[in-house]
């Protein structure tokens, strides 16, 4: 099937606003992403019939709203192709999702001397945790090398990868270079050398198939408000095995069967995990997102950003003095798209851009580590979804010429 | 086309202090210097002072960043040379409300400073007019060399 674009679009009402005068173009996904009438209908609806709190009462809403929350979890489950329920919990995010397993997992499996690995392109919320770690426990903190054009070097990983690393943790799809990286091979590696494979999903899940099983990941994070779902609401997958040994990390209600004056006891999974009143309309919303995602399907809409970016690359690689960042080949990458003139700073054109309505981000897009290993101080970086048209990638090539013309020759 | 409203933020005069910056630069013998950062963007500025009877007799400044931040900082050189600790401390002030889009009342001593003030309509982009006033404003109220610093949250 083929996306009928135009009237796709019609579900954003965000999208249909002129912004600087310009009609928006909105190339800042890699941030959030706009939702779609569905979801913010679905938010409306869970409010105005189902609202109350979740496994906690036995009146009707309080029913409804348990078995709203509960059917969500049930598609993100189905979503990720999760075995069980019990491994899917909800977090506020990817970031909460990671400091997690870093402190839960961390406390558990890691000792002094142990190493973690990561690599040097990830987002800040994939380093700081282990960073932590590896100071609570005097462990060793290691960074996977890249190669030029912006892959993981598989030879560096291959060595830095050892019976002494513990945790492995490394993202699926960079933020920055739009980069896929080849998890389940990584995975197979690190699994042999008795370590634990953690993955951070956030650019992956919102575009493209992804199935835990078929990746075999230990744990899986990602966020709802990437993938079209309201903030505040993401997902922790991991694998039962570690999540039954792991403690929680917040007490309280919701989590717990029997308390008694000195000690309690856990509830099963998921919901040991899940201390006090859940975001439950984010979940619902998710589950809303989810439904919107599948019913277009998550490989057209794969197929969709690679289409636009092999589409945009021949023409970003004839503007003289543009450099890009990461693999040039589309079928490597989703649509994320970093990129810096020559003598012009990221932030003038990222002005510039917003004057042609022209949404993209300038900064370090929290990679610090990934920046000073680019060697820049910042970059642009314009990123695609499934609502992105040929003719906004046209204009976001012609407001870049446009850009780059002001600051190099002024106007005329 | 929409282009030609930047010209309201980047003037001419503006383009031409980051194109041919003032007193970029390092000094022999500075009683003062500091380093700050803007960590959301990357920038770094270092600023150096000759202070002497209570007189900036010279400045330099050095550092990457956009093309406000560097022009703002080589303006500012402009702005506090030959002028006294109070007199440099007084026109931060000053400069920190002409960004937001407030009048100054000297006008005349920020010089080509206030062509920044196009800068209030641009919310995003008034951290970088006020790094290297801030970086000079910290200096100005330091005893000594090589302190760093970096730009606080608002
Ligand atoms: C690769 C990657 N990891 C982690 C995050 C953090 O996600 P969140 O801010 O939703 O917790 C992001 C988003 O900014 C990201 O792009």
């Amino acid at each position: 099937m083929t996306v009928p674009y135009e009237h796709l679009r019609e579900d954003f009402k965000i999208l249909q606003q002129h912004v600087n005068d310009e009609p928006l173009v909105y190339l800042d996904n890699a941030a959030t992403t706009q939702k779609p009438e569905a979801v913010l209908k679905a938010l409306e609806t869970y409010y105005h019939t189902s609202n109350a709190n979740v496994h906690r009462g036995v009146h009707t809403l309080a029913e409804r709203a348990t078995t709203q929350y509960e059917g969500a979890r049930e598609k993100v489950r189905r979503f990720i192709n999760a075995p069980s329920t019990a491994e899917v919990l909800f977090t506020r995010g990817t970031t909460t999702s990671l400091n997690w397993v870093a402190r839960s997992l961390g406390d558990l499996i890691i000792e002094e001397g142990d190493e973690i690995v990561i690599s040097f392109m990830e987002h800040h919320s994939n380093i700081i945790p282990w960073q932590q770690l590896a100071k609570r426990k005097g462990a060793k903190l290691k960074y996977i090398e890249l190669t030029d054009d912006g892959k993981l070097d598989m030879d560096d990983a291959r060595e830095k990868i050892t019976e002494q690393t513990k945790i492995v943790s490394l993202v699926h799809v960079s933020n920055v270079l739009g980069v896929v990286n080849p998890i389940r091979e990584l995975t197979d590696y690190v699994h042999d050398k008795g370590g634990v494979m953690v993955v951070d999903g956030a650019q992956a899940v919102p575009h493209m198939p992804v199935d835990v099983q078929a990746l075999d990941a230990d744990f899986y994070a990602f966020s709802g408000h990437k993938m079209m779902a309201p903030t505040g609401i993401g997902v922790l997958y991991g694998k039962r095995k570690w999540l039954e040994k792991m403690e929680p990390l917040e007490f309280g209600g919701e989590m717990i069967d029997f308390v008694e004056l000195q000690d309690s006891t856990w509830k099963e999974l998921p919901w040991k995990f899940e201390a006090g009143t859940p975001n439950i309309a984010g979940a619902i919303g998710l589950g809303a997102a989810i439904d919107y995602l599948e019913n277009i399907g998550m490989r057209e809409i794969m197929n969709h950003e690679q289409n636009l970016v092999a589409y945009l690359m021949p023409k970003l690689e004839e503007i003289e003095g543009l450099t890009l960042f990461g693999p040039k080949k589309a079928s490597d990458r989703t649509g994320v798209i970093s990129f810096n003139i020559d003598g012009v700073h990221p932030h003038d054109v990222a002005t510039a851009m917003d004057m042609e309505g022209v949404a993209v981000r300038a900064g370090h897009h929290c990679a610090q580590p990934l920046m000073n290993y680019l060697n820049q101080p910042a970059t642009a970086r314009a990123s695609f979804y499934l609502y992105n048209t040929v003719a906004e990638a046209d204009k976001f090539v012609d407001a870049l010429k446009a850009t780059k013309e002001f600051f190099l020759h002024g106007l005329d | 086309m929409a282009l030609t409203k930047l010209d309201q933020l980047y003037r001419a005069v503006i383009l031409d202090h980051s194109q041919h910056p003032r007193r970029r630069g390092v000094l022999d013998k500075a009683t003062t210097q500091i380093e700050l950062k803007n960590p959301t963007c990357g920038d770094v500025i270092q600023v150096q002072l000759t202070v002497e009877d209570d007189k900036i007799t010279d400045v330099r400044f050095d550092g990457s960043g956009c093309t406000i931040s560097m022009a703002s900082a080589s303006m500012m050189t402009d702005t506090i040379l030959n002028k006294s600790v109070d007199e440099a401390l007084m026109l931060v002030n000053e400069f920190s409300e002409v960004v937001q889009g407030n009048k100054p009342e000297h006008e005349q001593a920020l010089g080509d400073a206030m062509m920044l003030a196009g800068v209030s309509k641009f919310p995003a982009r008034i951290k970088c007019a006020t790094l290297s006033w801030k970086a000079l404003e910290k200096a100005l109220g330091s005893d000594g060399t090589g302190v760093d610093g970096q730009l606080t949250h608002d």
